[in-house]
């Protein structure tokens, strides 16, 4: 029963992961970089919602999605004003600026919003069963893998059977053949900032909906582990984020449970190094020999 | 032959400008007219420094993205700690335990970069950040795990996994003193950093990473950094001149983080997180990929920087992550690379070969 219950925050902490991880995957599959800001705009998420609810008292059906909009144009902005203009550049010179844009999020936060942790009340409450309450469910897991589904599958399809997910695709595979074919691919890639902040948005209402306290740096370290998640199911794929995430999370909380508490983020990296020496590519990645 | 007498001139130059600078600064200080801040921020700079060139030669020169250079930094500074606490009876000469206690870092440091680096440096590219980056949070982790104390009997070391042990543990007898404490880190350190020892440091870092460069090491290191397949076929062994830029690298950094947590009669293993190895890179990236002055150059003026902002008070991290950003669109803009060029064609210095960059 103990054993059932650590599996079920595993699994709902891994579903964030996922989520998160799904904007950082799609971000790199077709921009080619890591986008270090990625867990600052769930920190920003997280901080409309939480203004929405408690200082404009929407309910939590208008939050949500303002949340989503409001990251979503976020998004779109910094990738128009700081990564557009380095297209060219090297991808250290990008990962430098995603740095920087990283700073200004979060010290932007903490201008706006203060440095002292605001407590964000649940925006998932309904009652359950207490048969199931008993297991260690409650209703954020619920939640939070009901979404983490959701959107897995809904952005399975978009990218498989849509217009726009085809040109996502095939900007991923070559920019320039892509250009030729007539792909927009600045708007291309805009989109799939729009995309991924957007589910930023999400994970940061259900991160912050199970953890809750909310600060400026709220984004940085579930950011890492998300990235790593990414790595770990093999940066660019899909499913390989969807996997990654779960597997992380649930390692984390086994780890916590089972070995120590205090050791759990170093049992999460040690298993992605292992997973790396093995795979290089990490679990779902693509293989790519190198061509002389 | 005249291009290798122009490195050697700009080798010479960045020798002679950092002593001319310490030389400066050091005299200022004696006569009192820095700042007690500025003062205290020697120290620090010159680690700074030396943590830039260092990882300069794995970023820059070997042209792997290295995650987790405080990593090195932390195995480095408490090490050094400990060397430097617990040789105190033994050897009561402060600058002797000093040069001590920087060996031991970097050996300690190099050990770390040896066991990080042969697994690792199999990977390419990202991935191999994500598992540097990986290793600086592990190492973060397990120091804060770590309880050291000494007494007569030598040194004392519990390793606190369950999270429940503390310093009785170690069982120290009288007139022993507790090191580490876990995740309250080093406490009580005897300050034993000059600003001296860390022109000494930044001198045979940049001796140790110049020479490196010029060599045929360095050479090779260069050629697997630019194609490595080409490196390959002509007999170049990847991995041995790959292991010999990250050890080195890890080494002199650990040294830089013994003379580091030297400087402070305290120090915790956050210290020296994600966003301290991501600062480093900040600096090397700034001062230019490969170029070792530019890594001096970069790391003092960016420390100092946040420091110059404080009478911006709250806005000073705003606007330190809005100049990041206008120096990186800036230097990467084509009209302002072009607009460079032609200045410094004007002025007759910097021509270049035909269809060179």
């Amino acid at each position: 029963m103990v054993f059932f219950s650590y599996l079920i925050s595993g699994i709902s902490l891994g579903s964030v992961y996922a989520i998160i991880a799904l904007g950082y995957t799609m971000v790199y599959g077709i921009a080619k970089m890591l986008n270090f800001a990625h867990g600052d705009v769930i920190m920003v998420g997280g901080y409309v919602c939480y203004c929405a609810l408690s200082y404009l008292h929407l309910p939590a059906i208008v939050s949500v999605p303002l949340a989503m909009i409001a990251c979503t144009v976020l998004g779109v902005v910094i990738e128009g004003l700081a990564y557009r203009p380095l297209r060219q550049a090297g991808s250290l010179a990008v990962l430098i600026t995603a740095i920087g844009v990283s700073y200004f999020l979060q010290n932007g936060a903490q201008l706006i919003w203060s440095a002292t942790p605001k407590n964000f009340a649940s925006v998932v409450h309904f009652d359950l069963p207490s048969s199931l309450t008993s297991l260690g469910l409650s209703s954020e897991a619920i939640v939070t893998v009901g979404a983490c589904i959701v959107i897995m599958i809904a952005l399975t399809t978009f990218v498989n059977k849509t217009k726009l997910g085809k040109a996502m695709r095939c900007c991923s595979e070559d920019k320039g053949a892509a250009q030729i074919m007539g792909i927009n691919v600045n708007r291309t890639i805009s989109m799939t900032f729009a995309i991924g902040s957007a589910l930023a948005a999400v994970a940061g209402v259900l991160l912050c909906s199970a953890y809750p306290t909310l600060q400026p740096t709220t984004g940085s370290m579930p950011g890492i582990k998300a990235f790593t998640a990414a790595v770990f199911g093999g940066i660019g794929s899909i499913p390989g984020a969807f996997l990654g995430g779960l597997l992380l999370g649930v390692i984390e909380a086994m780890a916590k449970a089972y070995i120590s508490t205090n050791l759990a983020n170093t049992i999460v990296f040690a298993v992605l190094i292992i997973v790396l020496l093995v795979r290089p590519t990490g679990l779902l990645g693509k293989y790519a020999p190198e061509k002389v | 032959m005249k291009g290798l007498k122009k490195t050697m001139r700009v080798d010479f130059a960045t020798y002679i400008g950092v002593t001319v600078a310490f030389v400066v600064m050091y005299l200022l200080q004696l006569g009192g007219h820095l700042s007690n801040s500025l003062s205290g921020q020697m120290v620090p700079i010159c680690c700074f420094v030396s943590m830039a060139v260092s990882l300069n030669l794995v970023v820059g020169i070997s042209g792997e993205l290295s995650l987790g250079h405080a990593g090195f930094m932390s195995v480095g500074a408490f090490s050094g700690v400990i060397a430097g606490m617990s040789l105190a009876d033994v050897i009561p000469s402060v600058p002797v335990r000093l040069a001590i206690a920087l060996v031991v870092g970097a050996f300690f440091a190099a050990i770390a970069g040896f066991i990080v680096g042969v697994p690792v440096l199999r990977l390419r590219g990202d991935y191999l950040a994500i598992v540097t980056l990986a290793f600086g949070q592990i190492i973060k982790d397990l120091i804060n795990c770590l309880i050291v104390g000494y007494d007569s009997h030598g040194l004392h070391i519990v390793f606190n996994v369950s999270g429940l042990k503390s310093v009785t543990d170690l069982h120290l007898e009288e007139g022993g003193k507790a090191i580490i404490k876990g995740a309250q880190g080093a406490v009580g350190v005897t300050k034993m950093a000059s600003f001296p020892a860390g022109y000494i440091l930044v001198m045979i870092t940049l001796i140790i990473v110049l020479n490196m460069v010029r060599s045929s090491t360095g050479r090779s290191i260069m050629a697997i950094r630019d194609n490595r397949i080409a490196a390959e076929s002509v007999g170049i062994n990847v991995t041995k001149y790959k292991l010999i830029a990250f050890v080195s690298s890890a080494a002199l950094a650990g040294a830089a983080g013994a003379l580091y947590g030297l400087n402070y009669g305290s120090l915790v293993s956050s210290r020296f997180d994600f966003n301290t190895s991501i600062l480093i890179l900040v600096y090397v990236v700034l001062g230019g990929l490969g170029n070792i002055w530019g890594s001096v150059i970069g790391a003092t003026v960016l420390y100092i920087l946040p420091e110059m902002l404080r009478s911006f008070s709250n806005y000073r991290m705003l606007i330190y992550a809005v100049v990041l950003i206008l120096v990186m669109l800036l230097t990467n803009n084509e009209q302002f690379k072009q607009w460079r060029e032609n200045m410094a064609e004007k002025l007759g210095r910097g021509k270049r070969a035909e269809g060179g960059v």
